[in-house]
């Protein structure tokens, strides 16, 4: 378990001081894969350097299983990194080395055996699914595959907490998901704690159980991924949701008046938000049943995040204004959130 | 042989064996200078960039004195620089003439040089490897060894190929001064007697070094690089 009981770092500099992480408090559960949002900089990489001490904390503590890092001597938290593997956006491999010698470096450190680093090498390869790359250098691998070594090397010594710095910030999306896929699997083969800083929601949605939103160096929103994306509170949050679905399109389409949105009497557009099982009820059927209203779908988003379906849908429907409220009482009985995006 | 060397090097064949002599006189100096310079300019290189501002063993005030040390070092002319240690030369190596008296104030001129050098080779390795190997919980001195060091071979490679070569100028400057080495044969006969053929084949002389130390530099770099 990571706590971080009121830390804030602020830099010096000759004319100013930047605070760049502002007396955040975390608990980061053991086992937990826990994401770090924020634009560039917020105070992410700030905040998650505080994690293995990389900046010392001007203000706070850091305790790991209770210990509290900020209080150990120099050599003893150099050990202690040990149980703190660390990942970056620009994947950082020593370039004269090769893929084996990159995992080996942080066990030939500590001294270790030839014939088990040997062997522990060979099986963290083969978890990242680089075998056949050992003997290959850095510059000759894409960056997946620098980042999947990167990966190994972080595990070497067998950590109980990777810290992953924008770690798919420098990938496409296609080897992203196949990176974040291997988190998930380390996370769960190997019951690692991972926190993950990133700038993209999908990151997050992808494989996150809780996430913590920053701005200006503060944590301003902090939950389970699944009630944050459905019910999202602090501004920055909204924004970085619609980043990931199509939705906010309505409002530029409105905005430039496009035929899609153009309304003729009686006519309005809807925004309908559903998550969980309701989902599973006929509800446009149901609407046509009762209220003989047919809505049309103009588009709509659906998301799956830890196997909770978030979907949202914008229709356009036909309905008299003294029928409306009734209409969207019923919808919220049925747990889906109505907004009435525009009227004729 | 003897009789081409007659008709167009006739100088050079009245004093060949000073000439063999001579040359020998500047490997000496090369070797010995260049030997001290790298490793004392190495420590000093390294010192530098360690405790520069935001790195592993920041220290304003070393990181000052060295870099006070190694411009104003660098920006005395290595003529005037080797007249004004002859009192220190004189007490260190006890005498300042011939190749002896030269050594001291070569590795007083080479290693401002190469400390800059070594400088610019290890900020080749990128910042995010120090990053990394802090998160893995290395040592200052494991970092020097193993990342720094290890990591910037090829450049090293270069910036002492680089330094070679500039010592080599040093030594025929040195030499002139001090007596000695390849410079003060051809200031002697070549400069002060005029026998052009004298200092035509020193040239070729010092061209072929700097070619080797080159060629042997490059074969290095490319083997170290990835
Ligand atoms: N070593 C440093 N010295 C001075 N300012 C820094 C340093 N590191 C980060 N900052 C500042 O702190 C703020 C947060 O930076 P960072 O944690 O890197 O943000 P993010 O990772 O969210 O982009 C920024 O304003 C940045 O300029
Ligand atoms: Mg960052």
């Amino acid at each position: 378990m990571i706590q971080l009981i009121d830390v804030s770092k602020s830099f010096n500099s000759d004319s100013h001081t930047v605070h760049a992480v502002k007396e955040v408090n975390l608990t980061i559960r053991e086992g937990e894969i826990f994401g770090v949002i924020g634009y560039s900089g917020a105070g992410k990489s700030t905040l998650v350097r505080c994690i293995n001490l990389l900046e010392r904390p001007t203000k706070g503590k850091v305790l790991i299983d209770g210990v509290d890092l900020t209080k150990l001597r120099e050599k003893d938290l150099r050990a202690y990194r040990q149980k703190i593997g660390m990942i970056f956006q620009q994947f950082n491999l020593l370039g004269s080395r090769t893929v084996f010698e990159n995992v080996a470096f942080p066990l030939k450190y500590r001294g270790r055996k030839k014939s088990e680093i040997r062997e522990r090498v060979l099986s963290l390869l083969e978890l990242v699914g680089l075998e056949d790359k050992a003997n290959a250098y850095p510059s000759q691998l894409s960056g997946g595959q620098k980042q999947r070594v990167a990966i190994a090397r972080a595990l070497a010594t067998e950590p109980k907490i990777l810290l992953c710095d924008e770690a798919t910030s420098a990938l496409d999306p296609q080897t992203t998901k196949s990176i974040l896929r291997l988190l998930k699997d380390v996370n769960r083969k190997l019951g690692i704690t991972i926190v993950i800083i990133t700038h993209e929601m999908h990151v997050i949605k992808e494989i996150c159980n809780r996430v913590a939103v920053m701005e200006g160096g503060r944590v301003v929103e902090l939950g389970d991924v699944v009630s944050i994306f459905s019910k999202p509170k602090a501004q920055i949050t909204k924004e970085f949701i619609n980043s990931t679905s199509n939705l906010s399109k309505i409002d530029e389409l409105i905005k430039e008046k496009s035929q899609i949105v153009d309304l003729k009497a009686g006519e309005r557009i809807w925004r309908l938000d559903f998550h969980g099982s309701e989902t599973k009820e006929p509800i446009i059927v149901q609407l046509a049943k009762n209220f003989h209203i047919e809505p049309s779908i103009i588009f709509g988003n659906v998301e799956v995040i830890s196997d909770t379906v978030l979907g949202s849908l914008i229709v356009l429907v036909k309905v008299d204004q003294e029928r409306e409220q009734e209409v969207i009482k019923y919808l919220e009985e049925k747990q889906i959130k109505v907004e009435v995006i525009k009227y004729a | 042989m003897h009789s081409l060397m007659a008709n167009y090097t006739p100088n050079l064949l009245d004093y060949w064996p000073e000439f063999i002599n001579s040359i020998g006189e500047t490997l000496q100096m090369l070797f010995f200078s260049g030997i001290y310079s790298y490793i004392i300019g190495l420590f000093l290189g390294v010192l530098l960039v360690v405790t520069r501002e935001g790195n592993i063993l920041e220290n304003k005030y070393i990181y000052r004195a060295l870099d006070i040390f190694v411009n104003i070092f660098r920006s005395i002319p290595f003529v005037i620089l080797i007249t004004a240690l002859i009192p220190i030369t004189k007490f260190v190596m006890g005498t300042f003439i011939g190749v002896k008296g030269a050594i001291f104030p070569l590795i007083m001129g080479c290693i401002p040089f190469f400390i800059r050098q070594v400088d610019m080779a290890l900020s080749t390795v990128d910042s995010g490897l120090i990053e990394a190997a802090q998160a893995m919980g290395l040592s200052p001195l494991g970092i020097i060894f193993r990342v720094y060091l290890r990591e910037s071979i090829p450049a090293l490679a270069r910036s002492i190929t680089i330094t070679t070569v500039s010592l080599l100028g040093l030594t025929a400057m040195g030499g002139a001064v001090g007596g000695g080495g390849l410079g003060s044969f051809v200031i002697r006969y070549g400069h002060n007697r005029f026998y052009q053929d004298i200092t035509y084949v020193s040239v070729v002389v010092i061209l072929l070094f700097v070619t080797i130390i080159q060629f042997i530099g490059n074969i290095v770099i490319k083997k170290t690089s990835h």
